[in-house]
């Protein structure tokens, strides 16, 4: 599976080319594909979302960058739209949200196995077990307000219980941010697992920023501002574990470094013929990034991307369930708790931090109302004879 | 007096502001504008079915049949098929049923917390329809099971009609709503409802099901009285306001 950087130049920037009905493709089913073709469509996006969100942050900030950035961006626009798009109109908002949390958790649990860091592996950890319990929260909410199975979705990969309860994870945002990789010392695959990260929860934050409002019911618009804000803490985390000493350009060939990692996992994994055309079209047009951005580099920096890329690309995540490794992780480290950019336990969080979560739950919590009482069960807790959540029971 | 925003006239009528008549100085500039540019370009909504009918073209399923996958579909026997869409049509009920208890659930706090129980429609009445929306969801999941099915399982069915209640389910949740608006949004529930048992019963019945279209039956007797309580509710309600 290994991938020559330096050798695969992809497709050139000039011949990157779509019209409007190849960018929206007939969407993939949501009862008939596997889930991990979903978790696929989700992290992509939000990888091609952060390409996009990195791009204007960049030309804001460097005048001479933004007719190259431009260019490339308008690839990067439909690229996102393409793959996006794939997701069909019968998967609603609870719906994608489940699928999102799965995302959140099975990327999230391979880039922590295999994250040669320790420390680094340990705030994937850390975050994971919250994005395990968001799920939870999700599943509890589909199955009480709409009658909804989770597991539909899920396909039985993921799952769905209590892990650090979401109530408990408002911290201050001191206690959010994490020591960081050093840009020169860091092995390129802490460096692709923090960008991928980092994008994946930022889409996660942004989604559920769109789509709160849509929710009618007060305890789901209240569970989604709540776990949107928790998003919010998981990007400022993912954020500050990467090194801010980088360069514009080095953070850039990184990005385009990294959507090419992760097109060539979800090509590998990919049962699905006509999407892994798809994952194979969006890496060749990857790999044209990399090395238009490999020659700004050398032209603009006077330095070899040599430097920062690996001649072959690390093993891609593991598109599987992690079922195992979450669970352990859970046993272990559900009382982990975060003071500054060190783990700690229960009786050393901080003050401020308690000081603030009081304040936010102060008038009761939406993850907690949610689901008390809730335990899953196939075809949801109606199935149980007694009808459990309903009034009469 | 209902604040209408400074741009508004004092003689607009305030209130909900959705209609151009509203205010009647600004209705007259919209119509103008809209009417002093003609169409961009020339046509018809036919142009924009040109385009769908690609997509429809292309065939693709929402998903497959419950075991069996759509591509073997065609060549399966007639057995395997009718089987397959009398479990679709099951699952589709199951869902329904499933969610049916869930929206009564939703419209029982309301009735309790607004204290609404008026013209004929009692907390227990609404308690009742409740649990047998749920004894029914449990008698599909019975049936799916004995005819060797996966209860557990969205088949394609069961997901349009998701799809097509969802707006049901945002009315019933949403506090805003009144109770009466939440029956006219059930009575669309029910309406189906009654005609999917109808359908489930002639589907069992034409595949020699007879023990399961008798216990079909009774869920549709149980489905007709929903239906006329909601309706003389809704209709009490609606009546007693003009």
């Amino acid at each position: 599976m290994s991938l020559d950087l330096f050798k695969e130049k992809g497709v050139e920037l000039e011949k990157q080319q779509f019209t409007w009905r190849d960018m929206v493709q007939p969407p993939t089913s949501k009862l008939d594909d596997d889930a991990f073709t979903r978790v696929r469509i989700i992290l992509m996006n939000g990888l091609e979302s952060e390409s996009i969100r990195f791009s204007h942050a960049c030309a804001r900030m460097n005048r001479d960058l933004q007719e190259p950035l431009a260019h490339i961006r308008r690839v990067e626009q439909h690229q996102q739209t393409m793959v996006n798009w794939l997701l069909p109109a019968d998967l609603s908002p609870i719906e994608t949200t489940i699928g999102f949390e799965q995302v959140a958790i099975e990327v999230t649990a391979s880039v922590a196995e295999r994250e040669p860091d320790e420390y680094m592996a340990q705030v994937y950890r850390f975050g994971l077990l919250e994005d395990f319990d968001h799920m939870y929260r999700f599943a509890a909410l589909y199955d009480r307000m709409s009658g909804g199975d989770a597991n539909n979705i899920l396909q039985s990969y993921t799952d769905i219980m209590p892990g650090r309860p979401t109530s408990v994870e408002h911290r201050d945002p001191t206690d959010d941010l994490r020591d960081h990789y050093e840009r020169d010392t860091a092995e390129p695959l802490t460096k692709l697992n923090a960008l991928t990260i980092m994008a994946a929860e930022n889409q996660t934050h942004d989604y559920y920023m769109t789509i709160g409002p849509m929710f009618a019911d007060p305890v789901a618009r209240q569970l989604y501002a709540e776990i949107a804000s928790i998003e919010e803490q998981h990007t400022t985390q993912y954020e500050s574990i990467i090194d801010a000493k980088e360069t514009w350009l080095e953070k850039w060939m990184m990005h385009e470094a990294m959507e090419v990692y992760n097109y060539m996992g979800c090509s590998a994994y990919e049962s699905n013929p006509r999407i892994k055309k798809i994952w194979d079209r969006m890496l060749d047009y990857e790999l044209g990034h990399l090395h238009y951005v490999m020659e700004l580099f050398k032209e603009v920096e006077n330095r070899d991307p040599a430097e920062l890329l690996p001649e072959t690309l690390p093993e891609p995540i593991d598109f599987a369930s992690h079922r195992e490794f979450v669970r352990e992780t859970l046993e272990n480290e559900v009382d982990l708790r975060a003071a500054g950019p060190k783990f700690v336990g229960l009786e050393d969080e901080p003050e401020r931090t308690l000081r603030y979560r009081e304040q936010m739950n102060s008038e009761g919590s939406p993850s907690d109302a949610i689901a008390a009482g809730y335990q899953w069960m196939p075809g949801t807790e109606l199935a149980a004879a007694k009808g459990a959540g309903g009034k009469g029971n | 007096m209902v604040q209408t925003g400074a741009r508004r006239a004092e003689s607009d009528m305030g209130g909900n502001l959705s209609g151009i008549q509203t205010a009647m100085d600004l209705a007259k500039d919209q119509a103008e504008g809209a009417a002093s540019a003609g169409p961009d370009p020339d046509g018809g909504p036919e142009l924009a079915n040109t385009e769908r009918a690609v997509y429809i073209s292309e065939g693709f399923p929402v998903g497959s049949l419950p075991a069996l996958p759509f591509d073997q579909e065609a060549k399966a026997s007639e057995e395997t098929v009718g089987m397959a869409v009398f479990l679709d049509k099951l699952s589709e009920r199951l869902a329904f049923e499933r969610m049916g208890t869930r929206l009564y659930d939703a419209l029982i706090t309301k009735c309790e917390t607004l204290g609404d129980d008026a013209n004929g429609m009692s907390l227990a009445a609404l308690q009742e329809i409740r649990d047998e929306e749920h004894r029914h969801f449990l008698l599909l999941n019975e049936a799916i099971t004995q005819l060797g099915g996966d209860p557990t399982v969205q088949s394609p069915c069961a997901d349009v009609t998701g799809v097509a209640s969802l707006g049901i389910m945002q009315v019933l949740v949403d506090p805003r709503t009144t109770v009466t608006q939440c029956l006219n949004a059930i009575l669309t529930a029910e309406l189906t409802d009654n005609a999917g048992w109808e359908m489930l019963i002639d589907v069992a019945d034409e595949l020699g099901h007879s023990d399961l279209s008798e216990r079909f039956a009774e869920a549709l007797e149980n489905e007709q009285k929903h239906l006329l309580n909601v309706q003389s509710w809704l209709s009490a309600r609606v009546m007693a306001k003009v």
